[in-house]
């Protein structure tokens, strides 16, 4: 069970939280636009890397506020926590 | 048999306590601290069980949680009874009972054992090879194989024990008492680290507090007494916790780890009872410092399984802490120096040890001048190719090894003995680190795998981090604590410290014999029965991986995990498969390390604490009303009502028909409610739900549909606008927290720029929804001034109103096709509000009416239910209902999936009604459905979501999914059942009132 640094409430067990998937998968502006390919590539298509990876949480027994991470899927080592919106920092 | 063993009194058991245990039936003396295991040996008794799959006669072989053979039951036949577990960790008790386990009738006379004759018929993986063909006789072997193989007996009652569960947090964790943990607390403690230091046995001092051996001095003092000493000191810092009974069985990333802390297992019967018996710790430590020893590893040979045949170092301990002595007639056979520790022991107390058998080609050691002087022979360069005796081991005959090791040469000589102490080294006890995801690496020198890479902040020290030497142990110690906790010095860096060194070292994985190894018996894992011999065969027949290996052969398999046997298996595989150890890698060790009963898991969740279940506010009424519950999510909703002796079926039968003729009512409180606020709360609405929702007056309620971005229907339910920027918003019962969940995720990543606040207030009011032709009637009696006429207050619409001075919202809205109205009112007037309602409601036969009618109801006008209809592979189109989908809106969530080019197939399944040409045979939910029986194998074209016999109708009515459904109007199917075959035709999904003249009735 992790620890993770919720950016809103500080350091809480892994419990609290929930996993939201892949991180700056942004929604297609103008869906209607895209190709059934470019659709399915938004709606299906995720990396599953080990290693670094930029995933998305949500503090959902807490805060209910949802936030990125930097998490190396091999070794679960949280190297950093970042808001919505706000651009991954460099490793 | 009854010879009594004790050979001299010892500080750590109270010999004026006697306690009388039974052990398979037979009644046993032992002493107060003695184990099981310790009791037993002491009156003799060796033979303890029959192994798993030869059913060989077993005896005691350790002293520990590693112990393989010695698998007992504890009070068999009674509701405390727990099998698989260790003697040698069982405290003895009076009254304690204990039975052998895995023999039948009896451990002297065990039917299995024709296994062992049978044997060469057995090779690995026989169960594998032989049971599987053919498949379908399968389960007439299992009934076979389980029956013999049965390790114990779970308990048939309930478990009358309490659990508990505590969470703890610390600043350094020392798991394990010996003297490394102990140094390691009390420098961690003196330096104002909150630290919590945990012993799986009852006392703390591992094996050093039992040394009393001229060779192993720290400050002139024997290293016992100290430990001692140290002990009592640490026993007062205030900084530490020390609990003993406590065994780590679980270490997590990010220094989460599980302990079970045993508080009754040891005492008698009557001061078991009210009092909690195992706690399981839950603990979050900043840093670990794993202390958890060494296992001594046995060594390979033909017949090394014999009753009689121990550890060394477990003769030492029975031998030193207990006062016991395993046999009369002892030999050691041993590739190094620390049976040689066991040998002076047995001779300082005046135990007969006849020779120490050493593969080594010699060996000079203060230890090994010892026992020169003390006139014990030693065999150097021998090794034991074969024992003697069933049922306890009488001989042992030994030939000198070869120079490469590989043969045995010379004279064969016999040695007589009943006890033999085998030590093929020691193997640091990695398991918890491995489980934290600690990396291992191979030592080529002492022939171990020790910690390489922490994957946390912790650290491993004394033996389990391969410190096998005291020196060692103690200088590692004063170095890695300073780094590990940041500090200048340690309490320990002036200790005068005198130890034998054990210098030469000889490891044989395999030992050599004057047989082929075909020819032998020689066990790696005891407790699985695995022998070299079949670790040789799998590897002949091709496999390569250890994991493999280990599951063809079940090596490492049974509930020890191998802790004694998997060093050795390894050992063998590399030798025979040329691969170096470093690259052969080890298996994975789980969690528990040793097992957990599932009292200790499950703590205080059990009965009505399993899982909370929530009440709506008018709970208490529908109990008072007989009314029999379902579980909706967590929810308790109230299922029907019965009157008297009525059946289920009558009661809903009763109830669909009271709604629909006179009035019906339905606690609506479950449903799903979410408060929506502000100035974009239309645009919101507008791009979560599939209609538009700008138009939508004020005062108005729409039904919406949502669905996932995969076009898949997601929830439904009404949503109303309170005024211009707020709505409340209705979704299903189960679906309520995913729904806000959801809703909160798109407002948060994709459209942060809209002004809209969602809040939950599900449990804020408890809803009554009164329907059928007398509802308006009803309310206009509840709340006379509320304008009811249809032009004021049509279907659809909302209106606020007060009931007395309460404030409540009046919702005119239908789900089962009736006119019908739903009054939410602050929770705390639930109660009174349903009460009112059945009270004005009386002379209309007002019939409260639970779930099961809803469902029956809402079929009869084939409105769906999100989770029964649909299961996330159903579109809007799928279901019929393109008209709530907006062609004019330019983009909502899973629009664009509605025209990918899967979900615009026309062999999609489809909701159609389906009816049964008999009016009275009513379909099962979830039957399939097919239009041609004949052709094999049949093609299903869907199955039957919802169906009921409807008593409005007078007939049986079904909705069901159907491929290509929607064009296939009328057309005859069939649905399959076991003893018949039913004849049905896909029809309207609305089967009463089309044109929805009843809402307005
Ligand atoms: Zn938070």
């Amino acid at each position: 069970m992790f620890i993770i640094n919720c950016p809103y409430c500080g350091e809480r067990e892994q419990s609290e939280f929930k996993a939201g998937g892949e991180a700056h998968i942004v929604r297609p502006k103008q869906p209607t636009e895209l190709s059934d390919d470019e659709w399915a590539e938004y709606l299906f298509m995720r990396k599953n890397i080990k290693g670094i990876q930029l995933e998305r949480w949500v503090h959902i027994h807490g805060c209910r506020k949802w936030f990125n991470m930097v998490r190396d899927t091999s070794n679960d080592q949280i190297h950093a926590v970042y808001k919505m919106g706000e651009k991954p920092p460099i490793k | 048999m009854s010879d009594n063993l004790r050979t001299s009194a010892s500080k750590f058991i109270d010999q004026t306590t006697r306690v009388s245990f039974k052990f398979d039936g037979k009644t046993y003396f032992g002493f107060k601290g003695d184990t099981l295991a310790s009791a037993l040996l002491a009156n003799n008794v060796h033979l303890v069980g029959r192994s798993f799959k030869y059913h060989r006669p077993r005896g005691i072989m350790t002293s520990g949680s590693e112990e393989p053979n010695a698998i007992i039951q504890i009070n068999k036949n009674s509701s405390v009874t727990e099998p698989n577990v260790r003697a040698t960790e069982v405290e003895i008790y009076d009254g304690l009972e204990a039975s052998s386990q895995n023999c039948w009738p009896s451990v002297n006379f065990d039917i299995g054992g024709i296994n062992n004759i049978l044997s060469p018929l057995l090779p690995a993986g026989f169960y594998y090879k032989t049971f599987m063909w053919p498949a379908s006789f399968w389960e007439k072997y299992e009934y076979f194989i389980r029956k013999s193989a049965g390790l114990g007996q779970s308990p048939t009652e309930p478990d009358p024990d309490i659990y508990d569960h505590n969470y703890v947090h610390c600043d350094v964790l020392i798991i394990g008492g010996g003297i490394s943990g102990i140094m390691a607390a009390k420098i961690s403690a003196e330096n104002n680290f909150k630290t919590l230091l945990l012993e799986e046995k009852p006392n703390l001092g591992g094996t050093t507090i039992y040394q009393k051996n001229d060779y192993f001095k720290i400050n002139d003092q024997y290293s016992s007494e100290w430990l001692e000493k140290e002990i009592d000191q640490i026993k007062n810092l205030k900084n530490l916790e020390i609990k003993t009974r406590t065994s780590v069985a679980a270490y997590h990333g990010y220094n989460y780890l599980l302990a079970r802390e045993n508080l009754t297992d040891h005492l008698p019967i009557e001061k078991k009872q009210n009092t909690i018996r195992q706690r399981l710790l839950k603990i979050r430590a900043k840093k670990v410092i794993t202390a958890t020893g060494s296992i001594e590893r046995p060594l390979i040979f033909d017949n090394n399984d014999r009753p009689g045949i121990m550890l060394s170092s477990a003769i030492k301990k029975y031998a030193d802490f207990y006062g016991v002595a395993c046999g009369k007639e002892n030999v050691l056979f041993t590739n190094n120096d620390t049976a040689y520790e066991t040998a002076i022991s047995l001779n300082n107390k005046g135990v007969k040890v006849n020779a120490i058998v050493d593969i080594r080609e010699e060996n000079k050691s203060d230890l090994t001048n010892e026992i020169n002087n003390a006139g014990i022979k030693i065999y150097n360069s021998y090794t034991v190719i074969n024992t003697k005796g069933y049922k306890k081991i009488n001989k042992i005959t030994i030939m000198k090894l070869s120079k490469d090791g590989k043969t045995v040469t010379d004279s064969k000589v016999d040695i007589k003995c009943d006890c033999l102490g085998v030590s093929g080294g020691w193997t640091p006890a990695v398991h918890l680190f491995t489980q934290s995801g600690g990396k291992l690496k191979f030592d080529d020198n002492d022939n171990i795998f020790i910690p390489n890479k922490y994957p946390s902040d912790q650290l491993s020290i004394g033996s389990c981090n391969g410190n096998l030497e005291l020196e060692d142990i103690i200088s590692n110690i004063n170095v890695s604590l300073k780094n590990f906790l940041k500090i200048d010095k340690t309490n320990f860096e002036k200790l005068k410290i005198n130890s034998s060194k054990s210098i030469s070292k000889r490891n044989i994985w395999l030992l050599p014999s004057n047989k082929t190894v075909s020819k032998t018996k020689a066990f790696v894992d005891f407790q699985n029965d695995a022998t070299a011999k079949d670790i040789k065969l799998a590897l002949r027949e091709g496999f390569r991986s250890i994991e493999h290996v280990k599951r063809y052969t079940t090596t490492g398999m049974g509930t020890d995990q191998g802790k004694l046997g998997n060093m050795n298996a390894l050992g063998i595989i590399s030798d025979t498969s040329n691969v170096k150890m470093s690259d052969l890698g080890t298996t994975t060790f789980r969690p528990p390390y040793t097992p957990l009963t599932f009292g200790t898991i499950v703590g205080r969740n059990v009965g009505e604490f399993f899982d909370t279940f929530r009440k709506t506010p008018m709970h208490d009424w529908h109990v008072q009303y007989k009314a029999k519950f379902e579980n909706v999510g967590q929810w308790k909703r109230a299922w029907y009502y019965p009157k008297g002796n009525e059946s289920m079926h009558d009661a809903v039968q009763r109830e669909s028909k009271a709604a629909r003729e006179g009035a019906g009512i339905l606690d609506a409180s479950t449903l799903g409610k979410i408060d929506i606020q502000g100035s974009d709360a239309s645009e919101f609405l507008n791009r979560v739900y599939t209609n538009a929702w700008s138009k939508l007056a004020v005062g108005k309620c729409r039904y919406g549909l949502m669905l996932n971005e995969d076009g898949m229907v997601y929830d439904d339910g009404v949503t109303t606008r309170l005024s211009e920027n707020h709505y409340i918003m209705t979704t299903t019962t189960g679906g309520a927290a995913n729904v806000l969940g959801k809703l909160e995720d798109y407002l948060q990543t994709e459209w942060p720029e809209l002004d809209v606040y969602l809040t939950s207030v599900t449990d804020h009011y408890a809803t009554a929804s009164v329907c059928g032709p007398n509802s308006k009637k009803i309310i206009s009696k509840i709340i006379p001034n509320l304008d009811l006429s249809d032009e004021s207050f049509p279907h659809m619409s909302f209106k606020n109103a007060k009931i007395g001075n309460i404030k409540c919202r009046v919702m005119r809205i239908s789900f089962t096709g009736e006119q019908s109205y739903e009054i939410n009112i602050q929770a705390n007037y639930g109660k009174s509000l349903w009460e009112k309602c059945m009270e004005a409601g009386n002379e209309f036969n007002i019939t409260p009416y639970g779930t099961e009618t809803m469902h029956l109801l809402r079929a009869e006008k084939g409105f769906i239910i999100v989770g029964q209809d649909t299961d996330a592979t159903l579109t809007p189109i799928d279901l019929q209902m393109d008209w709530i989908v907006s062609k004019k809106k330019y983009d909502f969530i899973g629009k664009r999936s509605l025209y990918r080019s899967d979900t615009i197939r026309d062999d999609r399944k489809q909701l159609v009604g389906i009816l049964t040409d008999d009016p009275n045979e009513v379909l099962e939910e979830g039957a399939q459905i097919v239009a041609d029986t004949s052709k094999k194998p049949v093609e299903m074209l869907g199955h039957i979501t919802s169906s009921y016999f409807s008593p409005n109708l007078n007939k049986s009515i079904a909705l069901g999914v159907v491929k290509g459904g929607k064009n296939m109007m009328g057309q005859k199917l069939f649905v399959p059942m076991k003893d018949k075959i039913i004849n049905v035709k896909i029809a309207d999904p609305v089967f009463l009132d089309k044109e929805n003249k009843r809402l307005n009735a």
